[in-house]
């Protein structure tokens, strides 16, 4: 689909609105031989018919070979699926916990969504717990569900988690900044002292270092993350370095 | 019973198996394609054009995760949590592979012995397997071609088979 990828070619990088439109015509269906490829697109595109929408405003995005996505800020979670996020536990009725992930409805966890879990044997997760794990069902017209048990019915980290440390809430462009492989924010923290993160990609990031006044300084040093430039944040962690050692 | 002359026998009657043993094949023929005809009026089907359904050529994606690659959310730094760090050498190593299929990189895993160690052990493991199995002319014959390194059985006697006798 050249047509296709010579429209959004032109725009990537630059600010779009909502209501942008890429439109094409696709080949006739008798050609055979034109090979189609497949376009990807991700959040802030949405697909009209044959066309490509534009649902957010922010900055066009591309990775190879073919997915395009836009860049934007918010700070209002809408659960996707496959995501992981941090819920806390607020009901226990019957076979399912309810969790808040932040969005616009609870999320369902079933008790038997955990590893090792079986009808005799039930997870400990009592209300107010932290938990750590994935979407199985999110879209606008149900309930969300999560679980915490990959599709082997392994954990991988996911569950109850964190006797002590602070939860806190940043936007979601940060959690993205975070969690990009090679981040920088993540590789200057390390330097400072030992810690442990937890970040959900509803905007909920979990810390807990050794004492409280350093679980106080990581969270401080994240949550004005946000609105500084790489330069900024460097002195700034620099300060704090040499202030803690 | 009033006889009206053949005895007339309602449709359904007619088409029952033992009625039709006696049947030759054209008469056969007919009432099947009769009965197609009532099943295929019967038959409800829509009144539309055939609609195929078009192959999307766009994919919709929600989430951020693959569009950016982003990394496993549990992170433990410089040694809090070991086994936060172990799980996260396996998610992104996981996720890695996941992206270097195309690329036959082959993760060298720890050993405890090196491979020299292991390709002696197992050649003496060969060795004594064989005796052990070997019949007991050949034995001797086993152990005798050890130093020689191409093993060249030019020394060795030729192996003695039976012999025929000519008469």
């Amino acid at each position: 689909m050249d047509t296709i990828h010579a429209c959004f070619k032109e725009k990537i990088g630059e600010v779009l609105l909502p209501g942008d439109v890429f439109s094409f015509r696709l080949p006739e269906s008798g050609d055979g031989s034109i090979k189609t490829e497949k376009t990807i697109c991700g959040p802030g595109l949405r697909r009209n018919g044959e066309e490509v929408q534009v649902c957010k405003s922010g900055i066009l995005r591309h990775k190879q070979p073919n997915m395009y996505w836009i860049d934007s800020q918010q700070r209002r979670y809408v659960p996707a699926k496959g995501e992981s996020v941090i819920g806390i536990v607020t009901a226990k009725s019957g076979d399912i916990f309810k969790v808040d992930v932040g969005g616009s409805e609870q999320a369902s966890l079933s008790y038997l969504a955990f590893e090792g879990a079986t009808k005799r044997n039930r997870p400990n997760v009592q209300v107010g717990d932290l938990v750590y794990g994935q979407f199985t069902i999110a879209n606008k017209d149900m309930e969300p569900e999560l679980v915490c048990i990959d599709s082997c019915g392994r954990a991988n980290g996911m569950g109850v988690f964190g006797a002590d440390g602070l939860l806190f809430k940043v936007s979601l462009g940060l959690v993205r900044r975070l969690l990009v492989p090679q981040s920088e924010i993540i590789k200057d923290l390390e330097k400072i002292f030992p810690f442990e993160l937890v970040v959900g990609m509803n905007g909920r990031v979990w810390v807990k270092a050794k004492t409280v006044q350093q679980t106080l300084i990581v969270t401080n040093l994240l949550e004005t993350c946000e609105n500084m430039t790489s330069q900024q944040r460097q002195t700034l962690f620099k300060r704090v370095a040499d202030g803690c050692l | 019973m009033a006889k009206d002359g053949a005895a007339k026998l309602s449709k359904n009657l007619l088409r029952m198996k033992f009625m039709q043993r006696g049947l030759d094949a054209e008469a056969k023929k007919q009432l099947d394609e009769e009965e197609k005809r009532i099943i295929s009026d019967e038959h409800w089907f829509l009144d539309l054009p055939e609609l195929k359904a078009k192959e999307n050529y766009i994919i919709e994606e929600r989430s951020y995760v693959p569009c950016e690659d982003l990394v496993y959310g549990r992170m433990s730094f410089r040694g809090f949590n070991p086994e936060v760090e172990k799980l996260m050498l396996l998610m992104n190593t996981h996720k890695e592979e996941e992206d270097e299929e195309e690329d036959d990189n082959v993760s060298r895993m720890e050993t405890d012995i090196t491979d020299e160690e292991m390709a002696r052990r197992y050649e003496s493991l060969v060795e004594s397997m064989r005796k052990k199995f070997a019949k007991k002319r050949n034995r001797s014959t086993i152990t005798k071609s050890e130093a020689d390194v191409n093993c060249n059985d030019a020394d060795n006697q030729p192996k003695k088979v039976f012999l025929k006798p000519q008469d």
